[in-house]
């Protein structure tokens, strides 16, 4: 369970965002909907542990991560929390296996190859294994960054704007794979957009 | 996957910088073990050939001649002195040990030393295989000659007018080898040694020669003698004494070779600043790399945070890019330095002077370290850059 109380942020020279309070239950998914500069991405950072709030409490699974020290911090975040950006944000220099083990040893996990296939395999993907990220399509490592993202069992996976840079058909496809993934590996879900053809897909919203 | 992979990997993907700053690196450190290795290799070599030698006297001319012909056996004699002087001279009192050496011969470029058994006691020579040379045209070579003649015990072979060309053979008469020394690590290694008879009869004319020629060898002469003092005091005395009151030149080794090394030394400082212009260079090539690699890499390592790396892990990861590209140059330069070295000594036409690639100093280590050094002064300007980069701010920007 994630839980968000009265946080707010203010950055230098812009105007302080306040954001209402929110409780995220295991499994759940939610879209986080508003329009551009209302502080989505703020709001997803400061959840993922990566800009602390000028205010406010966050707990997750019981724990104010911003009372962990800086090192347990990042650990935990690799560990629990699973992120997908509007880019894919691959490592170029890393095949694409690579790229999805390198989270796990980050986070100071053992890679899980059996897993790292399992998760190629269920995003269609297995033959690219061995591929560089310049040799695949946007929609493609857009696919990996989920995998990516998944690898070590989070128990939160946050999407922000996962879907602006795609078609229709790719954007509807990430949605499917988002959600399903999120289910099947037993992960809430948040999903920052203002795309329309998200709003449709998951029914649970948070304002700004 | 460990950092060390993870660097190993961004520095492949940029294969031609990468090379182009190794090879940087690798030319400042060959250049300097070069250095290193020859000036200590050519003091050592001058250093233990002039050990117990503490004066040489010879004809007048250069002192530097004097001292390059009869000592490290590679110049040409200033000229001859008088055998009647030279006895003089050798029975001082002041004088502990002397012996005298006539030049003037060779066999295949390793030089013929008449002498006497002074020689083998001045030098500590130790026969590796039969007697040292007695009676006239026997002759007791080094291990280098036997090694590259292929000269052994009983061979006969002639020698040859002058100090290294065997143009002008003295077909008359056959020197035989009679001994061959074990290895002494220095000069001697490449020299043929034989009493001073010999050297006499090889120059004795034929029968038909005329008058002058005989008066020559009447008037026997040698080319120089080698002197260890009786003490220390005669240093100042000794000297000053052959210089005035007699026909011939008193040169000390000491300090010509400090004279010589001197001359040297200029050069080898320029070189040696050279190399080292070359390797601020590379510090400054591989830190504009690394550098200009920032700006690409701050999304890789914006990522890699949220994926739970700390920060000092990806400090480390920037800089352990930058002492791979510096210490693999290092090693690189290193082989480099002694492979040349080696080329060098297998070109070199005086063998008395031989240079060797598998040579190893003290001073390489320091180069090592210095890589080392070069890379964290390159690398910690872009590695703590990594503290700095804003990973929210670098990910929600669409790139
Ligand atoms: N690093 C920053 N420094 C200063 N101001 C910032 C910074 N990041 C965001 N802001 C400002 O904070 C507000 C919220 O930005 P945020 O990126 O969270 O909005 P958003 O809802 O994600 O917008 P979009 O839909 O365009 O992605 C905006 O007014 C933005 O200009
Ligand atoms: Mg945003």
């Amino acid at each position: 369970m994630i839980s968000i109380q009265s946080i707010t942020k203010k950055y230098n020279h812009g105007p302080t965002l306040t954001f209402p309070d929110w409780i995220i239950q295991d499994e759940e998914q939610w879209l986080l909907l508003g329009a551009s500069g209302s502080g989505k991405s703020t709001l997803l950072n400061i959840i993922s542990g990566l800009l602390k709030p000028d205010s406010g409490e966050i707990k997750i699974n019981g724990t104010d991560i911003y009372s962990l020290p800086l090192k347990d911090m990042d650990r935990f975040r690799g560990q629990s929390i699973g992120i997908v950006f509007q880019k894919p944000h691959l490592i170029k220099s890393l095949d694409i296996f690579d790229n999805i083990a390198l989270a796990s040893s980050l986070a100071g996990l053992k890679i899980n190859k059996s897993r790292v296939m399992t998760l190629l395999e269920s995003l269609g993907l297995a033959e690219k294994r061995k591929n560089f990220p310049d040799e695949l399509s946007q929609g493609q490592l857009q696919r990996v960054s989920i995998a990516r993202a998944l690898i070590n069992n989070p128990s939160l996976l946050i999407a922000d704007e996962p879907t602006s840079s795609l078609d229709d058909e790719n954007a509807e496809n990430v949605i499917s794979i988002l959600t399903e993934q999120a289910a099947g590996n037993h992960a809430s879900l948040v999903i920052a957009t203002h795309d329309k053809r998200v709003r449709n897909r998951v029914s649970k919203e948070y304002l700004l | 996957m460990n950092i060390l992979k993870l660097s190993t990997k961004n520095l492949l993907r940029n294969k031609l910088t990468t090379f182009l700053n190794i090879i940087l690196v690798a030319f400042g450190v060959a250049i300097l073990s070069i250095l290193f290795l020859a000036s200590t290799q050519i003091g050592n070599k001058l250093e233990r050939n002039a050990r117990d030698i503490d004066l040489v006297v010879g004809a007048k001319g250069s002192p530097l001649q004097l001292i390059l012909s009869s000592i490290y056996h590679i110049d040409f004699p200033t000229g001859n002195i008088p055998a009647k002087d030279a006895l003089e001279l050798m029975q001082n009192p002041m004088v502990k040990r002397a012996v005298p050496l006539a030049l003037g011969d060779n066999y295949e470029g390793h030089r013929i030393v008449g002498t006497d058994s002074g020689f083998v006691s001045l030098y500590d020579l130790k026969l590796g295989n039969g007697k040292f040379w007695a009676k006239d045209l026997e002759a007791t070579i080094g291990s280098t000659v036997a090694a590259e003649s292929k000269l052994k015990i009983g061979d006969k072979f002639f020698g040859a007018h002058g100090l290294s060309d065997a143009s002008d053979e003295h077909k008359q008469h056959a020197y035989t080898v009679s001994g061959i020394l074990q290895p002494q690590g220095n000069v001697t290694d490449n020299l043929i040694l034989t009493n001073i008879g010999s050297v006499y009869k090889m120059h004795e004319p034929e029968h038909d020669e005329n008058e002058k020629h005989h008066e020559e060898i009447n008037n026997k002469e040698i080319t120089s003698i080698l002197i260890q003092y009786r003490s220390p005091m005669s240093v100042v005395i000794f000297p000053r004494m052959v210089n005035q009151s007699t026909n011939m030149q008193a040169a000390s080794p000491a300090m010509e070779s400090a004279r010589l090394f001197s001359l040297i030394g200029v050069g080898i400082e320029t070189l040696k600043w050279f190399a080292i212009l070359i390797m601020a260079i590379s510090a400054l090539s591989v830190f504009i790399s690394l550098y200009n690699a920032m700006k690409e890499k701050k999304y890789d390592l914006a990522v890699m945070r949220c994926l739970g790396a700390s920060k000092p892990k990806l400090f480390f990861l920037v800089m352990i890019e930058g002492l791979l590209i510096t210490v693999s140059g290092a090693i690189l330069g290193l082989l480099l330095g002694h492979l040349a070295l080696q080329i060098i000594g297998f070109y070199q036409e005086s063998s008395q002077a031989r240079l060797t690639g598998l040579y190893f100093v003290a001073d390489e280590l320091y180069l090592i370290i210095a890589g080392l050094v070069i890379g964290v002064v390159a690398s910690i300007i872009p590695a703590l850059q990594t503290y700095r980069v804003d990973i929210a701010r670098t990910l929600s920007k669409d790139k």
